[in-house]
């Protein structure tokens, strides 16, 4: 241990701390790092869905518009756009509607964006050209690919100016057969001949990697103006679409570099835009290895985008309006750091070598305690270390639901429906935030999360028949109020009149480790709170997927993520049209009601105002009453950053955040070192122990040699 | 040369049941929808964008036998023949998320190999050595100090060990990092711990192996011959016991050859190294699998290579062993 830990740490340790995981010297400069857990599967922007995966694109890619960095709520802002488009409606004969005509008559919602010149991709060989303009990379033999390996190695590279077709040629790719984009089905319905091109294609049976030039093909959804303008043609009056022009998904794709990718050869070094992306955002992927690192670099070509100058009231004040006006981006490079485990990753933010982390479970109690008021606040060591703690509510909902199919739980009856009440009112859900969630989340009154549009706070915002608002807050229903509906239900006390037993519920879950087994627990002692015995039924994540699709699940545990924040995006989830077992779609406890229905309908379709939320506030307490889920929680995301990290709003819907982060490189390097000084007398006790260790042995053995054979 | 031959013949049926064993299993737990609404994601995913999927990556044929098919394709035409054949020739092929395994592995197996070689050496070295002193000082205070250790090491979790080493090493004592790896010299201090570690956590059973291996021979006429004869402890040592130790010494050593390459699954996981056993483990969690038949494939290989390997060394050890007689 001596000798090796002596050899490793010498070439370097004189000046840097020994557990240093990167050089402090040469890394000094602006770069920020990170962590991720998990190797992102999708880097090209129709195929890419997950949170881990917008981390990267967030940053690659620039859709036409994205989410103001400070405004609360969250507001849309145009990025490439000059401005957020407004639809145009039209009729079946192509004449201009008013924006309130009724749903019916409007056949055509046209989107025209207008976006700015002068935006240029990033560097890449895909745009290399030679003398004559022809390109230089396009048409490479297996030699020449197998000799470049990787894009570092090609000596040239090129860019070129964003322009509308390639957001047109990015719509296209959406029905790409091979891609397999996540969002087909849904834009299938609303683009103007999307469908209808995913067909052609898939009719095609082209060879994977054969280059599918999609210039060639019609889309009469997606269509160039004139260089800077393209329009976006939807089937339907969609309100809501306006929105997934901030993801990437309508980030632009310039077709050289699909042709080059397409390549023979190319796939077999895993060159694809899936995994080497390319766009024109502040930052492009330099470096791609999901096994240890991937590094971001400052795209040189990157336009002129400034820092906000408005935001919240509060902004000013907590320094997040210090550098308004500047230029972005403000670092030069993002080391991502594979970390899969929480434990090192925690260790390592502690040590001042990673710039901001979460609050892993092990590390809760010694980062955060809870003042008189019940608010979270550093404790005095993280203080001590100017650590600034970032708490946000998530646009998100983690709930129990009731299979609405099921004899039992499930349907209309009023027997079903207390019994759900009963459930609701039993199950402790501030209990199981304060035991399983170290506190982080906000206990859900319907389906709507804090800042979504509809979310009121207040006496006015409680779920009437599981709260009640006393002392200026909102407290759950004793549980006696539980078990008198219990009673009406037909179940004195959890009895089941037919069997003369304890009612015999079944909760349906995915084993995910053994943590679960306390919350499997937790659950048995909530409903038994009302004497019915609940079952747990676990199983693979497989299995649990086909009961739910085939309705055989009866009470589960479900969440959803916001992809925009609008309550339409929560409200679907019980729409009927959804149902997870006759559609395959998002409403996982088949809840269907027409009255729910015809509102959901119409609001959707309502701008933000006093109508629309009239109107939600009818939803909500339609779903209240009829109690399908168990409201839940919504999650709150705790982060730490270090002292030397700015502009560090939490801004839970915008994937491109880093642009507008800063870091005090100076500041880091000395608190590094200040904090990780390696204690070396724990060498020297370790040499002293196996010297000592090793006298017995020698004295044992000089006596062996000296002694007589008889 | 005809033993290798027909040693290499025979891996053939064991590498094809293999190849059955891991399809069946993987598709008893797996159908291909759900592996399509994994790499598809659970949103907005369609019947059509699951069928798409399936088609593209040739999981909407029948598994094992085509009933449709003509001829030969009643085999040909399955997911089983389309996926396995060409493992045969070392292609692995893609993987269901569209990357090459090969170019994968061989990116991978450097990070693996980085700790096993270390570890296998360093632990060969000190696990002979305190094998060979406790053996000799047998009953003595060292002997059952040592032992005691051993039985306590054996005894205590790989995961104690690293989770005490990185919190010892790494975060009291500041010595080296937590986790991390690099490329070239650099690795080197991100290799220090991970192997100390796992020397440590592996060396109370090899201890306790070889001095129980030692001892056998320490008690043979021969060694009390050679220390008649006079001669040297050093020349006893090595000359006699260790040499005549040496065939129990090379099954162990040899047998954990195809796990150098195969990589350590939590080792790797909790030092955030890049290897091949992350690398299975992702494959498995993420439903993928061309990357768990390729890598199955990979280790029955190895394994067949190790045990060839074993009976090749018995015969370079001991001139007594015959390869033909075996």
């Amino acid at each position: 241990m001596l000798i090796v830990l002596s050899a490793g740490q010498a070439y370097g340790a004189l000046t840097e701390p020994w557990n240093a995981p990167y050089p402090l010297g040469a890394r000094g400069s602006s770069v920020l790092f990170s962590t991720f857990q998990e190797r992102p599967k999708h880097l090209d922007p129709a195929s890419s869905y997950s949170e881990n995966e917008a981390l990267f694109t967030g940053q690659v890619y620039e859709p036409p518009l994205q989410y103001h960095f400070l405004k609360r709520p969250y507001t849309l802002a145009p990025l490439t756009a000059e401005a957020v488009p407004s639809p145009v409606y039209l009729d079946a004969q192509g004449r201009m509607l008013p924006a309130d005509a009724p749903d019916q008559d409007i056949k055509r919602a046209v989107y025209r964006l207008k976006i700015r010149p002068g935006i240029r991709f990033a560097p890449h060989p895909a745009f290399a050209r030679d003398a004559a303009g022809r390109a230089r990379y396009h048409t490479l033999t297996r030699a020449e690919i197998d000799h470049f390996g990787a894009l570092e190695n090609f000596p040239y590279t090129g860019t070129r100016e964003l322009t509308a077709a390639d957001y047109v040629y990015e719509i296209a790719r959406l029905a790409h057969p091979h891609l397999h984009s996540p969002i087909l089905g849904v834009m299938g319905r609303y683009i103007l001949g999307l469908d209808v091109l995913a067909k052609r294609l898939r009719s095609e049976d082209f060879a994977e990697d054969a280059y599918l030039d999609l210039r060639q093909f019609e889309l009469p959804g997606a269509r160039v103006i004139d260089r800077y303008t393209f329009e976006i043609t939807l089937a339907e009056k969609y309100p809501q679409f306006v929105f997934w022009l901030a993801m990437s998904f309508f980030a632009p794709v310039p077709w050289e570099a699909d042709a080059f990718y397409a390549q023979p050869g190319m796939a077999a070094h895993n060159l694809s835009l899936d995994w080497h992306p390319v766009g024109t955002g502040p930052y492009r992927l330099r470096e791609n290895n999901p096994n240890r690192r991937m590094v971001l670099v400052r795209n040189p070509d990157f336009h002129d985008e400034r820092y906000p100058s408005e935001g919240e009231a509060s902004d000013a004040a907590r320094g997040f309006l210090k550098r308004a006006g500047a230029r972005l981006p403000f670092i030069d490079e993002v080391d991502f750091m594979l970390e899969r485990e929480e434990i090192p990753e925690w260790n390592k933010f502690l040590q001042g070598y990673y710039d901001s982390s979460g609050v892993a479970p092990d590390g809760f109690d010694q980062a955060i305690r809870f003042n008189v008021d019940g608010q979270p606040e550093l404790t005095p060591v993280m203080a001590a270390r100017h650590i600034v703690l970032n708490v946000a509510t998530q646009p998100s909902i983690s709930y129990l639901g009731f299979n609405m199919l099921d004899s039992v739980v499930g349907g209309e009856s009023a027997r079903a429906r207390l019994l759900r009440q009963a459930i609701a009112v039993a199950v402790d859900i501030e209990e199981m935030i304060s035991i399983f969630g170290n506190g982080r989340g906000v206990p859900a009154q319907g389906p709507l999360p804090p800042g979504i549009f509809g979310h009121r706070e207040g006496a006015a915002g409680i779920n009437p028949v599981v709260y009640e608002w006393k002392d200026g807050r909102a407290q759950r229903r004793p549980l006696t109020q539980a078990q008198a509906l219990l009673r009406e239900a037909g179940y004195p006390a959890g009895v089941d009149p037919t069997t003369g037993h304890p009612l015999v519920l079944y909760f349906d879950a995915t084993t995910t480790g053994p943590d679960m087994k306390s919350l499997f627990n937790w659950y048995r002692k909530q409903f038994a709170k009302l004497g019915i015995e609940l079952v747990i039924r676990t199983t693979d994540y497989n299995r649990f997927q086909d009961k739910m699709k085939k309705g055989q699940a009866q009470i589960f545990s479900w969440g959803w993520n916001a992809d925009y924040p609008d309550p339409e995006n929560f409200l679907f989830l019980l729409y009927g049209p959804h149902s997870k077992v006759s559609t395959d779609g998002e409403n996982a406890t088949n809840y269907a009601n027409p009255a729910f229905d015809a509102l959901f309908r119409q609001m959707r379709s309502l701008p933000d105002g006093a109508v629309r939320q009239a109107v939600i506030d009818r939803l909500l307490t339609l779903v209240r009453y009829d109690c399908p889920w168990i409201w839940g929680f919504h999650p709150q995301a705790y982060s730490l950053q270090h002292a030397w990290v700015g502009n560090a709003k939490p801004n839970t819907m915008a994937r491109n955040g880093l642009k507008y982060r800063s870091i005090d490189p100076t500041l880091r390097v000395a608190q590094q070192r200040e904090w990780n000084q390696p204690v070396t007398r724990v060498l020297l006790w370790a040499g002293g122990f196996a010297v000592a260790g090793l006298i017995p042995a020698l004295v044992g053995q000089y006596r062996r040699r000296r002694a007589t054979a008889l | 040369m005809t033993y290798l031959i027909r040693r290499i013949l025979y891996a053939v049926p064991i590498l094809l049941g293999v190849n059955v064993i891991t399809f069946v299993l993987f598709f008893v737990v797996n159908s291909p929808d759900n592996m399509a609404r994994m790499h598809l994601g659970q949103r907005y995913v369609t019947e059509q964008a699951i069928e798409n999927w399936k088609h593209v990556h040739g999981y909407d044929l029948p598994r094992l036998w085509n009933p449709e098919a003509a001829g030969t394709g009643h085999v040909t035409r399955t997911i089983f023949y389309q996926n396995s054949v060409r493992l045969f020739m070392l292609d692995f092929g893609r993987s269901d998320g569209g990357r090459d395994i090969g170019f994968d592995i061989r990116q991978r197996m450097v990070p693996s190999l980085s700790i096993a070689v270390p570890v296998l050496i360093i632990e060969l070295f000190l696990s002979v050595a305190f094998g060979l002193a406790v053996a000799l000082l047998r009953g003595s205070y060292l002997d059952r100090w040592i032992t005691l250790l051993c039985v306590a090491g054996m005894s205590i979790s790989s995961l104690f060990f690293i989770i005490a080493g990185q919190y010892l090493v790494a975060r009291v004592w500041r010595l080296a990092p937590i986790s991390g790896y690099a490329g070239g010299l650099e690795s080197v201090k991100f290799l220090v711990l991970p192997v100390f570690v796992q020397v440590i956590s592996g060396l109370g059973a090899n201890v306790r192996w070889n001095r129980t291996v030692f001892l056998e021979e320490v008690s043979r006429d021969y060694v009390r011959t050679a220390w008649a004869k006079g001669l040297t402890e050093s020349g006893v040592l090595s000359r006699h016991i260790l040499r005549n130790a040496l065939l129990p010494l090379l099954t162990t050593i040899v047998v954990t050859l195809p796990g150098l390459f195969l990589g350590s699954l939590i080792t790797e996981s909790f030092f955030a190294i890049p290897g091949l056993g992350s690398y299975t483990i992702d494959a498995i969690q993420s439903q993928d699998f061309a990357i768990v038949r390729a890598m199955v494939f990979l280790g029955s290989l190895l394994y067949i290579v190790g045990l060839m390997l074993t009976d090749i060394s018995y015969a370079w050890a001991d001139p007594r062993v015959r390869l033909a007689e075996t």
